[in-house]
């Protein structure tokens, strides 16, 4: 991964570049997906299913269709091609098939002159239903045959036991991604029976597979393009207007938007997995991990979507960052009448990193030994098997470094005066500086990188040489992380130039750059653009016969003997790259084998202020260490860490969504909390940087640890003000009040 | 089983009753003045009031509620005042924050975000009725009475406990307008608020309380935890036959708060949490007031 040195570059790796999309966002010109508008154009609007679990009896859609203004009613009659969709199995029905599986699935799509007529008419379709008995509890589900995926790790002496046992039974809630920027697209028909599709997305390729699919067209015949996004965080792993937005424009021959509301958004997209997790430590006397035991149970709700690959990670991450020669994982995604879930940053990471955090915790405890010198003592360094796969970790992986880092920030004075906003309560004024007691807690983290299971894993990037600058060209979705100046940052690096242009292709254009997920773009699309660069570089050095290429031309000796206008005289160079991280496989029947592509890792220390009697709870710091293998862009880095701390304190403090016989009962931002600028938590960072032994200039993708151990470390510090051993989140001020 | 009602989606997936017709346009009309203001609600006393908006609009775009015709009061100067004797409906939360009535001024302060707090009146938080409303709890609290008029019976001056009549019903007149609060002449000048939210700021009370301290002895007034604002009666007679306030008195007189209290379980909270907040509140609050 070494490059030659370039000189006079401004603006390349290791830098704060600030991003190009910064601006325009927060002064609101940026375009998002939402806003997009063409002439002629219809809006669409979904009928959704009001029961979690009915028959569909009857579905009239004349009287939408005898309205003025309406221009279509589909219904899953009218799917051209393959019938479901889903990016691991087909198994959603486009529109609903004869029975609901889920509450707000999409049963029909109209579309009509404007937004509101549109809605009518899709409240004009007449449907009767007839309600079916939800399966609504997992455990049962599983227990009758209803899983997406039911694995088993097996690694070492079943036998094996340790002289200290501490088991927990541990509970995470339904979280939401909650980006603000809804679901959204427009189709626009290009008048030779195909569509330009521009979509919110993680993955443009894979919903293109999808969408023609359903459609039955050929590739070429549907174009997806990258809209504008604001914020991802998994939710848009999966097809939401995608299939329909496409259905409207073709049978309608005209553009056709659609865009969902808060609540729809709530409804439209998969959520983070529910768990529930009993879990077994035993250790010997000194603190060693003698065994862990742990059966895992998610909900997976409606339909399969990403929920095999989410239960793998967490089974995968069982022990999290420790050694343990024995490990046996039971572990199963239910499929039931719940909301359907999917991809949320930390992908199946979280639920087990807040159980096996919990237990470490109470293994200090039982052990009567500092928390941070168990987790040193267990610590997962470059060389060690993992605990659940038995992979041999290669490259870097610092995490008694991480330990020691964040232990070493000092740690915030006690609240001083009596500003309300700085005392649990905040302005409601509940809580006065007597009543608080403070703790702290920390936690540590892992995570894998890129995509597992032996998935064949790869990014296309094309880079060009042009007389007027170079240009970087991928399908890779920028979603807000700040990709786009990692990839001019990489190839300003290597070329040696500061004139580097992000080119977003659609899918005709360029191949798959893979999802913007798993914390993988940095290193895969990264590593695409890097070896892209490195590839053009060294291609235009050798046909000029020079020993380096600078912003002005290629150099022998120092001097130049090719101008860039020389260079392109033909017409732009470029080079075209298809980047793979090293192979994975698929487990054996064990759950053995080398199933990550790499790993990283983190630690949060939580400080938080709690007023016990009423339950309240401010989070006063979230500090981290984070690996980083090599900082690209620390600005960035910094970014992500602190959102991630922010959705990690959500799931900590305050985010569920409150599920009821299938329906969700706070799909609004009223009722869904997150956090507010006040519920925020100053954050201390210390990045490390020990390169990895894959991707640009060895850098690790972060996007997903900051949200993984933060949410343990801030229960660790509820606990350790208030003495309780809290097992579920979110924390709400009843569990720790006692008071239900 | 059986908790959806209706077919069209975002409009309609809860279990509450839901019939609204889309079809129908909305007229909108801004009064100019009260006179006006009444006028209109003589005519077509179905017309929909509409002040900040914070609750209609709300209620309207998540189409719970679609109303054929909305006035306006946003131009009746009449209703924006904050005297010595009343507060007008009209009154933003904005402005409340810097009113003299220190628990009022408290409680506008937790209303929402800034943006709400511009928009939002008192006006509307006594018309809307929530249980959760932040400014019901000072108005019982303080007895003020609300004051409504109409233009065929002229004004009227309605106790609030004769007011609010149920979750989100009050006995307003269709052809009625509130105008105002009477602020009662013996207001205690000692008087506290505090609210409980699962967040630290912009959020829907779970509980809310307030305490006053007057030459006739505490009153104590809870929002979140009944239909409507409620005072907890028996646990100011508790108090108020006491001489001295012990921390034992505290204790007793927050047992009497807790079982006072008629919350319920829904997907903000649990009854027993409410029940203990509400306990927890009106001790501190007692004791702030002491202070």
């Amino acid at each position: 991964m070494t490059t030659r040195t370039t000189t006079g570059v401004h603006s390349g790796i290791g830098t704060s570049v600030g991003r190009p999309d910064g601006e325009p966002k927060v002064t609101g010109n940026f375009a998002y997906a939402s806003d997009l508008s063409a002439d002629n154009m219809l809006w669409g609007a979904t009928l959704r299913s009001p029961y979690a679990h009915a028959r569909l009896v009857k579905l009239d859609i004349a009287p939408a269709l005898a309205m003025a203004g309406v221009h279509a009613v589909l219904t899953q009659d009218d799917v051209p091609g393959e019938p479901r969709f889903g990016q691991e199995e087909q198994d959603q029905p486009v529109l609903c098939d004869g029975t609901a599986q889920y509450w707000g699935e999409p049963v029909a799509v109209v579309a009509a002159e404007d937004e509101e007529t549109a809605r009518l008419a899709a409240a004009a379709i007449v449907v009767e239903w007839e309600p079916l008995e939800p399966v609504v509890d997992p455990d049962a589900a599983v227990a009758n045959g209803a899983a997406f995926r039911e694995m088993k790790i097996r690694r070492g002496d079943e036998e094996a036991v340790g002289s200290i046992v501490v088991e927990g039974f541990y509970e995470t809630a339904m979280q939401d991604q909650a980006p603000l920027g809804p679901e959204a697209g427009l189709a626009i028909p290009d008048g030779e029976g195909g569509l330009d599709l521009y979509i919110t997305s993680q993955w443009i390729h894979v919903d293109h597979r999808q969408i023609i699919a359903c459609l039955a067209m050929d590739p070429d015949q549907i174009r997806c393009h990258p809209a504008g996004i604001g914020g991802a965080f998994g939710s848009r792993e999966d097809i939401s207007v995608h299939i329909h937005v496409a259905m409207l424009s073709l049978a309608t021959g005209r553009p056709v938007k659609m865009a969902y509301d808060r609540t729809e958004s709530f409804v439209g997209h998969v959520k983070r997995h529910p768990a529930r997790m009993w879990y077994r430590h035993e250790a010997d006397d000194e603190g060693n991990l003698v065994k862990v035991t742990a059966r895992l149970v998610l909900d997976g709700g409606g339909y399969a979507h990403t929920s095999r690959a989410v239960l793998a990670n967490a089974a995968f991450f069982t022990v999290g960052a420790y050694r343990c020669d024995n490990v046996f994982v039971e572990a199963a995604v239910a499929r039931t009448n719940n909301p359907p879930c999917g991809a949320m940053r930390g992908f199946g990471a979280v639920q087990t990193c807040f159980a096996s955090e919990m237990q470490m915790d109470r293994l200090a405890e039982a052990l009567d030994m500092d928390p941070l010198d168990l987790r040193r003592r267990n610590a997962l360094a470059p060389g060690d098997a993992v605990a659940t796969s038995g992979q041999i970790i290669e490259g870097s992986l610092p995490t008694i470094a991480a330990i020691d880092a964040v232990e070493a920030i000092p740690l915030p004075d006690l609240i001083e005066g009596d500003d309300p906003r700085l005392l649990p309560g905040g302005t409601g004024l509940t809580t006065p500086a007597s009543s608080v007691v403070r703790g702290v807690g920390y936690a540590v983290g892992l995570k894998n990188l890129a995509f597992s299971e032996g998935f064949d894993d790869f990014a296309e990037a094309r880079v060009v040489m042009t007389t007027s600058g170079v240009e970087v060209h991928t399908a890779a979705m920028e979603v807000g992380q700040g990709l786009v100046t990692v990839c001019q940052q990489i190839a300003r690096t290597v070329l040696g130039t500061d004139r580097v242009a992000v080119v977003w292709d659609d899918t005709s254009q360029i191949g798959s750059a893979g999802s913007t997920s798993a914390s993988r773009q940095t290193q895969m699309t990264g590593g695409a653009v890097h070896a892209a660069a490195v590839g053009l570089r060294d291609q235009i050095i050798a046909a000029h016969g020079g020993d380096e290429l600078r912003d002005d031309g290629v150099y022998l000796k120092d001097e130049r003997i090719a101008t860039i206008d020389e260079v392109c005289v033909a017409g732009p160079v470029d080079c075209l790259v298809q980047f793979r991280h090293p192979e994975t496989f698929p487990p054996d029947e064990n759950g053995q084998g080398d199933v990550h592509a790499g790993f990283v890792v983190a630690a949060h220390r939580a400080v938080v202020d709690v007023d016990p009697e009423l339950g309240l709870v401010r989070v006063v710091r979230v500090d981290t260490a984070q690996d980083v293998g090599t900082a690209l862009n620390p600005q960035a880095i910094t970014g992500q860490l602190e959102g991630g701390i922010m959705q990690g304190v959500g799931l900590a403090v305050m985010e569920q969504l409150v599920v009821k016989e299938g329906v969700i009962l706070n799909p609004t931002f009223t009722d869904y909390l997150i956090p507010t600028f006040l519920d925020a938590p100053d954050v201390e960072t210390r990045i490390i940087e020990e390169g990895d032994h894959w991707g640009p200039f060895g850098a690790k993708g972060i996007g997903e640890s900051p949200t993984i151990s933060s949410t343990p470390a801030i229960v660790a510090a509820i606990n350790a003000a208030t003495g309780q051993r809290l097992s579920k989140v979110p924390v709400l001020p009843g569990d720790i009040a006692g008071s239900g | 089983m059986g908790v959806g009602v209706s077919t069209s989606y975002g409009r309609s997936y809860s279990d509450r009753a839901f019939a609204t017709d889309y079809r129908m346009p909305m007229e909108f009309t801004a009064a100019a003045n009260l006179d006006e203001l009444l006028d209109v609600k003589a005519q077509q006393p179905d017309a929909q009031l509409l002040a900040g908006g914070t609750d209609l609009m709300v209620a309207v775009n998540l189409a719970h509620h679609r109303p054929e015709q909305i006035v306006s009061l946003g131009r009746v100067e009449e209703l924006k005042d904050v005297g010595s004797a009343r507060i007008g409906a009209g009154t933003t939360w904005a402005r409340l924050e810097q009113c003299q009535y220190t628990a009022l001024a408290q409680a506008a302060r937790t209303v929402g975000s800034p943006q709400i707090r511009a928009a939002g009146t008192i006006g509307g938080n006594i018309g809307t009725a929530s249980p959760a409303g932040d400014g019901l709890p000072w108005i019982a609290a303080a007895d003020a009475e609300i004051i409504v008029e109409s233009k065929e019976r002229g004004e009227r001056i309605v106790p609030w406990r004769e007011f609010f009549t149920g979750v989100k019903r009050t006995s307003l007149a269709s052809d009625e307008v509130i105008t105002g609060v009477t602020i009662p002449d013996n207001l205690p000048d000692a008087q506290e608020f505090a609210k409980v939210g699962t967040r630290n700021a912009m959020v829907i009370a779970t509980v809310s309380c307030v305490v006053m301290r007057g030459d006739d002895g505490f009153r104590v007034a809870l929002g979140s935890v009944a239909p409507t604002p409620m005072r907890a009666t028996r646990a100011e007679e508790m108090i108020n036959a006491e001489s001295t306030i012990s921390d034992a008195v505290l204790e007793e007189f927050g047992r009497i708060v807790q079982d006072e209290v008629q919350p319920i379980t829904d997907h903000r909270s649990t009854e027993a949490y409410r029940r203990h907040a509400a306990g927890v509140l009106a001790r501190r609050l007692v004791k702030r007031t002491l202070q």
